[in-house]
């Protein structure tokens, strides 16, 4: 698949995964069928990893609590890290998991139903874990933006109805 | 009491945007794509640059033909997208937006009875501009046949002996149309045959599609001595509340349109000026981006078109599309109102930007795709009733 083509095509879906491969022809120039063609060659190299939606959970849900944990462990081996980093990504309370580099080793996003939920996550699941050293636990207050998309701007359209 | 109103101006017609605008306020939930000004927000630099100037307190007037600084980034900027040089000390001057420069250059130029030809569909400023420096405007019709582009032929059959100069406006609003270099080469044997002075008004000059660049009527061969070329920030750098433009021009011209500028707007304002810096030497790259946006809209719009079966020529640049609708036998007006009644989506009447552009509707991409396509199932369902009634009709008889 051309590499251009492609490109392309990620960027517009990455925006906004709702458009049909009619829509998305349109865009680039081609016929649908060369859409359907290459989203499902994405998805089957796992470029393509999913379609979620992105939900603002706070105007749903305000107990709901996001937090960050930055973890220090000791990793065994040549092959510590990904060991431990498979293990605490099984956690379906773990949103999201990066190996970090500076002062501490991973980050740890969570969301759950309250705080004392993180709470016990945290102490009786991750720093119980033989190879964390430590952890520090913080809490989201405001979630302003997410995925390049502001929560907080207005979305009215504030220019005049006609202009020349 | 006497009559005080000047009768030139009481005879001017108002903007049939306008009246078009009355109606559209009237329907708060109607989904407008009447816009004439970019959806994106001024980039972020660009708006962070005037709160410096402001914290600065850099609030004064500035030089009359602007600050010496974005005057020179501006002919830089110029030289780096047309490759046309210009003085930045006197060739080149900042206006209150490109409306303040079109009205300039014309008062600067105009005799009483000089005739100006205009290439119609147009803005619908130049020609109450022309009107209101004593000058008349010529019309010219161009031709849907012709992608709405100016033809020598036609521009050779306007010209008269009064006639002092030639007002293009690519890319245009309100059809999108562009002018290659092709075109704009067989333009040139003409104007300098008939000596003719050039207004140019290329505010949408960064928006055109398809990978070619812009090409200004300036950078031929013999041209540059005899234009007026107007630009501004609105379109490329989503700036329209800025109100900030400008014009180059050779110096015996430049000093008279900043004499007037002096004398009536004093200078431009100062805030804008120093945001604008920002935008003509770092802006690119947020243009590139919109530029891209627009371009995916635009090819979204025009399969829709075509799968309505509606007739429309492709746009090439600003961000406009202007479908033919003569097949409903309606005028654009009464097609435009219908359209809004019934489906609550907004379009101008082409007819708005000069009598050829009756049978013609403007409507404008400068929205979200999510938006337009709302409006477009809209307008979709609209011609389908449309067509649906006229051939009901049909068989009635």
């Amino acid at each position: 698949m051309n590499k251009e083509f492609q490109m392309k095509l990620l960027s517009l879906i990455e925006r906004d995964s709702k458009l049909s491969p009619e829509e998305l022809a349109a865009m680039l120039n081609c016929d649908a069928a060369a859409v359907r063609h290459a989203i499902a060659e994405l998805e089957n190299e796992q470029v393509i990893c999913g379609y979620h939606t992105l939900i603002n959970w706070d105007k749903v849900d305000p107990d709901s609590v996001t937090a960050m944990v930055e973890l220090r462990v000791t990793p065994q081996g040549g092959d510590g890290y990904a060991k431990i980093a498979e293990v605490i990504y099984q956690y379906p309370e773990v949103e999201s998991l990066y190996l970090m580099s500076g002062a501490y080793d991973f980050l740890v996003m969570l969301r759950e139903k309250n705080l004392k939920a993180i709470s016990m996550f945290v102490s009786e699941k991750l720093a119980a874990l033989e190879d964390v050293q430590s952890t520090t636990t913080y809490f989201t207050l405001i979630k302003y933006k997410e995925q390049g998309f502001p929560y907080v701007m207005p979305k009215k359209d504030r220019r005049m109805v006609v202009t020349p | 009491m006497r009559d005080f109103l000047a009768k030139k101006i009481v005879d001017m017609p108002p903007s049939g945007i306008r009246k078009f605008f009355d109606v559209v306020t009237e329907m708060p939930d109607a989904i407008s794509l009447g816009v004439g000004e970019p959806d994106f927000d001024t980039p972020w630099p660009i708006r962070e640059e005037a709160i410096k100037a402001i914290k600065a307190g850099k609030t004064f007037y500035t030089a009359n033909a602007g600050l010496a600084e974005l005057r020179r980034a501006i002919c830089d900027y110029t030289a780096r997208k047309i490759g046309v040089s210009y003085d930045p000390t006197e060739e080149c001057f900042v206006s209150v937006g490109g409306s303040e420069a079109i009205d300039l250059a014309f008062r600067a130029t105009m005799e009483p009875g000089d005739e100006v030809i205009l290439p119609q569909p147009c803005f619908v400023s130049y020609e109450p501009c022309v009107r209101m420096a004593g000058g008349i405007p010529v019309t010219i019709d161009l031709k849907e046949e012709n992608d709405f582009r100016l033809q020598p032929e036609e521009l050779e059959a306007a010209i008269t002996p009064k006639t002092k100069a030639l007002f293009i406006s690519y890319p245009n609003n309100p059809t999108g149309a562009i002018m290659e270099k092709e075109d704009l080469e067989k333009l040139v044997p003409i104007i300098l045959k008939h000596d003719l002075l050039v207004v140019t008004d290329e505010i949408y000059s960064e928006l055109t599609y398809g990978g070619k660049n812009h090409v200004s009527i300036v950078s031929m061969p013999g041209m540059q001595e005899r234009c007026i070329y107007v630009n501004g920030f609105s379109k490329a750098f989503a700036m329209t509340g800025w109100r900030l433009g400008y014009a180059m021009a050779p110096k015996a011209i430049m000093q008279q349109m900043v004499k007037i500028h002096q004398y009536c707007i004093m200078s431009s304002p100062t805030i804008s000026q120093y945001a604008a810096i920002y935008a003509m030497t770092d802006g690119d790259a947020d243009t590139q981006m919109m530029r891209h946006s627009y371009d995916q809209r635009r090819k979204y719009l025009m399969r829709r078109f075509k799968e309505m079966g509606i007739p429309c020529f492709e746009p090439k640049g600003a961000f406009y599309i202007f479908p033919n609708i003569t097949e409903f036998g309606m005028t654009s007006e009464a097609f435009a109102l219908e359209l809004l009644k019934r489906e609550k989506v907004a379009v101008v009447p082409g007819s708005a930007f000069g009598a050829c552009g009756e049978g013609f509707l403007r409507i404008s991409y400068a929205y979200s795709l999510e938006d337009l396509r709302v409006a477009f199932d809209r307008i979709e369902t609209f011609v389908q009733a449309l067509r649906a009634e006229k051939s009901g009709a049909g068989t009635e008889k």
